[in-house]
């Protein structure tokens, strides 16, 4: 193990940038964060990274390390310098703010064209609304409700790069949550938000999303739920 | 192109790979078997021609084929070239009546 | 590997559709199928052959693949199969490089 990690990292902005080279003393048990977190307070004071509670909760330090998306707190040095070189980057797909920031609205946005809002038909004056948390809908909806939104599934995915209007994992795997809660009132709309080329049917199943996904989410199975769902609602002439 | 649209092209796509799927296991068995130990155009028109079965098949097959290509070429025109819209749309109807067009042509000529 | 996989899903459709109205050509022009046969014998062109039953092996392969992640109940071998498409789509292409 060497004592020292070369490091490049991508600095500019939204008109283009290049990558930088730092030279880090490597310590035991070093995350990927650790390392970005040491070049900002004693190389380099100018860049700029996100991060918030460092211990894998947040999601907000999501970064590309060698090429993959990843959280940078939960990414130990060890498990991914080869030869003692690493290189770090903002999340792809999305716009860059500056460095290693990237402009999450559009992911959001999309979460919102999804339909990814709950909307229930009860107001506060009225009693709960009950969900059998056995039922089979509310186990397919909690084995993807724990999305929190990092965005590193939407920088996995080959068909956000490929088509700049693709909704994305993140985004299905929500609106296939609510498709499910038997409480929500607006999944005739939702399905017809999640339908046609855009939408659930652009997935090609690569499925880097499942792959990569920190929290060990499968979108790829809640959108080939929503294909299927869209489907036969188009054949019902219901879409 | 309407979310319908889209969706019911989709339906196609898949029930046209399912069908496919069993016409290409058959076809891709029936050249294997053929290839071994060389052919003639006699042999193979001998067993061709005048085979109804076979004529059935093969224009359920070229059918299914006029369908499921030009589909699935639809997706690469947008997502490789950024191409979406009628006139792509167009061109893909025709290819899809080309491709029917000279399959059953192929079809009538090997079997008839 | 289901990206690898993806991209020679769609390179082999590509090929295929562009291919198959050249097959459909030769094929409607039966009565002079000797001649053609002829032609086929160089290695050249059993080079090509043996390319594009691989390709439509691995497509319909990478194409089955698709269809049990998209219509089947998801389970956790689904991530295997992009593995094991590739390794049918090979063995059939073995087989019929030996038949050739």
């Amino acid at each position: 193990m060497s004592a020292v990690l070369k490091v490049r990292v991508w600095r500019g902005g939204p008109e283009g940038g290049a990558w930088r080279a730092y030279e880090v003393p490597r310590r035991e048990s070093q995350t990927v964060l650790d390392v970005v977190t040491h070049i900002q307070r004693a190389l380099d004071s100018t860049l700029a990274y996100r991060y918030a509670c460092r211990v894998g909760m947040c999601g907000s330090c999501a970064m590309m390390v060698n090429g993959a998306p990843r959280w940078t707190c939960r990414t130990h040095v060890d498990k991914v310098a080869r030869d003692g070189k690493l290189s770090v980057a903002p999340l792809r797909n999305l716009p860059v703010i500056r460095d290693l920031v990237a402009d999450m609205r559009e992911f959001f946005d999309k979460w919102a064209r999804a339909r990814g809002q709950f909307e229930g038909r009860r107001t506060r004056a009225d009693d709960f609304e009950k969900v059998a948390p056995g039922s089979e809908a509310r186990r397919r909806a909690d084995a993807a409700i724990e999305c929190i939104g990092c965005g590193v599934c939407y920088a996995a995915c080959d068909v956000v790069a490929a088509n700049p209007d693709y909704l994305g994992p993140a985004a299905l795997n929500r609106a296939w949550t609510l498709v499910n809660d038997e409480r929500d009132t607006s999944n005739a709309a939702r399905l017809r938000a999640v339908a046609g080329d855009d939408a659930s049917l652009a997935c090609h199943t690569h499925m880097s999303c499942t792959e990569r996904c920190p929290k060990a989410l499968a979108p790829t199975a809640g959108i080939a739920s929503l294909k299927r769902a869209v489907s036969r609602a188009a054949l019902a002439g219901k879409l | 192109m309407s979310a319908r649209t889209d969706t019911l092209l989709w339906v196609a796509q898949r029930a046209s790979a399912v069908v496919l799927a069993l016409c290409v296991v058959a076809h891709l068995a029936t050249i294997i078997y053929a290839v071994q130990g060389g052919l003639t155009g006699a042999e193979i028109l001998g067993r061709t021609r005048g085979n109804a079965a076979g004529m059935a098949f093969y224009t359920v097959f070229v059918l299914a084929v006029a369908v499921h290509a030009p589909i699935g070429l639809r997706t690469v025109l947008a997502e490789w070239f950024g191409w979406r819209g009628r006139a792509r749309d167009f061109l893909l109807i025709a290819f899809a009546v080309l491709l029917a067009a000279m399959g059953l042509q192929a079809v009538r000529g090997v079997f008839a | 590997m289901s990206r690898a996989l993806a991209r020679a899903h769609r390179l082999s459709g590509i090929a295929l559709a562009l291919f198959l109205p050249a097959h459909f050509y030769v094929l409607s022009r039966a009565l002079e199928l000797d001649a053609f046969l002829a032609w086929t014998e160089q290695p050249a062109v059993k080079f090509a052959e043996w390319g594009l039953v691989t390709l439509l092996a691995l497509h319909l392969a990478g194409g089955l693949r698709v269809l049990a992640l998209e219509f089947l109940p998801w389970r956790d071998w689904a991530k295997g199969l992009a593995a094991a498409a590739a390794a049918v789509a090979l063995a059939v292409g073995l087989a019929f490089a030996l038949a050739l």
